[in-house]
């Protein structure tokens, strides 16, 4: 913590002076600011924070000119945000105009992001977007699950008397499973959606209950709840 | 703690519950918490559809019991499903005065399976009033009704009963997609059970049924009251559970130049009001269970039943009347098992108003 205390302090110090000279048009350069001879035409500055991981890159300002307030509170924002990864080395490249700025961590290629708010779930995996590859995997993995859940669901197996989960329940409905954990009247305590569908099976469907890990309790919950996507959490709900 | 004000007050809650002695009523009464909660309740539900009734017995008005959809396994009459028959039948056969006839609405069976159906045949032949019969797809899919036809004769029939035409169809047709498939018999059954198939196709009355209707129809005056039995709702509720009938709009046309029209359906297993135009439409309770009421596309005349208590094995469940009224109308009873009957009344469906929902799913 004191690590992150004495490094905060620092990048507070710097950017109050970078932004008071950006402010005040003083060509006198700060401690974060270096010089940077511009290839060809275009003209950067670059800022870096004062342990050296952090370094952005603005396009369209010369070096040793006042930044307008608009983009020298982008910078200072941006830097803000990027001190929260302390382990990663980060360079941000924001262009002469628009939103997107562009990162690159541990010298992996750019990506784009368009709102300094997606930067937890961009950094979290180091700074690798997902890729369509990856996100098709988990669909597929996650969808194997819900239809695990499904058959079960819909499979009299799970009971000795022919009843199966899906003849009072059609797509889960009257399920509720986002008004778990609620206390049920009926069994005088507590519970969970698992201990509801444990009550079904040796009630209505006269069957042998599952463990809580048994991997088809498992499946009727994922099944249960992604049925029921988008209703809003209500725990205790009756 | 029953009062006489209190008693008086019941009758005209539920004035068609003439059969209902005031002991059975106490009893429901009781067991319901309706005279321990006192007269919130009591003043909640009469102000929820009930009427008074014009029925006389006696006169040109009948009544007419129904039971349905009992989905039987071939597992003895000890499995829950059964003994939920058996009361049934007990209670109309418990009816006084009895009523003219009873209309059995279709999925005896669970499986079409013989045994089951033959289960079924053996419950319900314990019935004292005669006994008409009506075909669902449990009863149909796994031998495409032969059993069923042999226990109980023709699907499509009609009869006159003092002065009203009644009309029993077989509206479970679904084009055949199985034998493309190459399905089994049970394939084809368990793949029709499941309501909320994504593969399964809607139901119709079918061509052929609807010239029948249209003849039987052609010898019968615009004046006759006509009551018409269907398993399904003969008009578009939900279709992904099959709350539907594909042709509903042209089955409606044919019946659309008659005065009085009501049909009487099954396989929804809930409380269920409708009109379209001339037609009233009343859904009947399962003996099984009951079904959540569709996330979509509930006619607005319902007046929700409560919520089911799980715990309960026949809550939400149970039987009804029909009561003819002598001018051809219906008055329709919900009788819940373990609750208070729902009563909609025809003026209630003709004027459209007045209702208030239940508890929502």
């Amino acid at each position: 913590m004191k690590f992150i205390n004495i490094m905060f302090a620092c990048l507070f110090m710097s950017l109050a002076m970078f932004i008071h000279s950006a402010k005040a048009e003083d060509h006198a350069v700060s401690a974060t600011q270096q010089a940077v001879q511009p290839s060809d035409d275009k003209a950067v500055q670059i800022v870096t924070s004062c342990d050296g991981r952090k370094k952005i890159i603005v396009e369209g300002c010369r070096e040793g000119e006042a930044m307008p307030e608009q983009k020298a509170r982008k910078v200072a924002e941006l830097l803000m945000a990027l001190m929260e990864f302390c382990e990663l080395e980060i360079t941000a490249k924001i262009p002469k105009t628009g939103m997107a700025v562009q990162l690159s961590v541990n010298g992996e290629p750019y990506i784009t992001i368009t709102d300094i708010g997606e930067l937890p779930l961009v950094l979290v995996h180091g700074g690798k977007p997902h890729t369509e590859r990856e996100k098709r995997i988990w669909a597929a993995e996650m969808d194997r699950m819900i239809q695990e859940g499904y058959a079960v669901f819909h499979d009299s197996a799970l009971g000795t008397n022919g009843i199966s989960c899906d003849m009072c329940h059609p797509d889960a409905a009257n399920t509720h499973p986002e008004t778990y954990p609620k206390f049920q009247t009926q069994i005088k305590k507590a519970v969970l959606l698992r201990d509801m569908i444990n009550w079904c099976i040796e009630n209505p469907q006269e069957g042998k209950k599952l463990a809580e890990d048994d991997p088809r309790m498992k499946a009727l919950e994922a099944y249960i709840l992604s049925a029921r996507a988008g209703e809003k959490l209500e725990p205790g709900k009756h | 703690m029953s009062t006489k004000k209190e008693g008086k007050h019941k009758q005209s809650l539920y004035p068609s519950s003439a059969g209902i002695s005031r002991r059975e009523f106490l009893k429901t009464a009781l067991a319901t918490g309706v005279l321990a909660t006192g007269a919130g309740c009591a003043i909640r539900v009469s102000t929820s559809g009930a009427q008074q009734v014009e029925i006389k017995q006696g006169t040109n008005g009948f009544t007419i019991a129904y039971i349905s959809d009992s989905h039987l396994l071939a597992r003895g009459k000890e499995h829950r499903f059964a003994k939920a028959l058996i009361k049934a039948v007990e209670d109309v056969n418990n009816l006084k005065p009895q009523p003219d006839f009873v209309l059995y609405g279709g999925d005896l069976a669970q499986l079409g399976l013989r045994e089951e159906l033959s289960l079924g045949k053996d419950i319900i032949a314990e019935l004292k009033p005669k006994l008409y019969m009506m075909v669902g797809e449990h009863d149909w899919y796994f031998d495409m009704g032969e059993v069923w036809k042999e226990f109980f004769g023709k699907p499509t029939y009609s009869f006159d009963h003092k002065g009203v035409h009644f009309i029993v169809l077989n509206s479970v047709v679904v084009e055949d997609y199985w034998s493309e498939a190459k399905m089994t018999p049970m394939e084809r059954m368990l793949f029709m059970a499941q309501l909320d198939n994504p593969k399964g196709r809607p139901f119709t009355v079918g061509e052929e049924q609807r010239k029948w209707l249209s003849d039987d129809l052609s010898a019968v005056s615009k004046d006759t009251p006509i009551v018409i039995f269907s398993h399904s709702p003969l008009y578009k509720y939900y279709k992904a559970w099959n709350f539907w009938t594909d042709d509903a709009e042209d089955v409606q046309k044919l019946l659309a130049p008659f005065k009085t029209v009501t049909v009487i359906h099954g396989h929804t297993h809930q409380v269920l009001t409708n009109k379209v135009g001339n037609i009233a439409f009343h859904g009947m309770l399962s003996t099984a269970w009951p079904w959540p009421y569709a996330p979509e596309g509930i006619p607005k005349l319902t007046m929700q039943m409560d919520r089911p208590d799980p715990f309960n094995q026949f809550d939400g469940m149970g039987w009804g009347i029909i009561d003819t009224l002598p001018n051809g109308h219906v008055n329709k009873t919900y009788k819940l098992w373990e609750r208070n009957p729902m009563f909609v009344s025809h003026e209630k469906v003709s004027t459209g108003g007045g209702f208030v929902s239940g508890h929502s799913y």
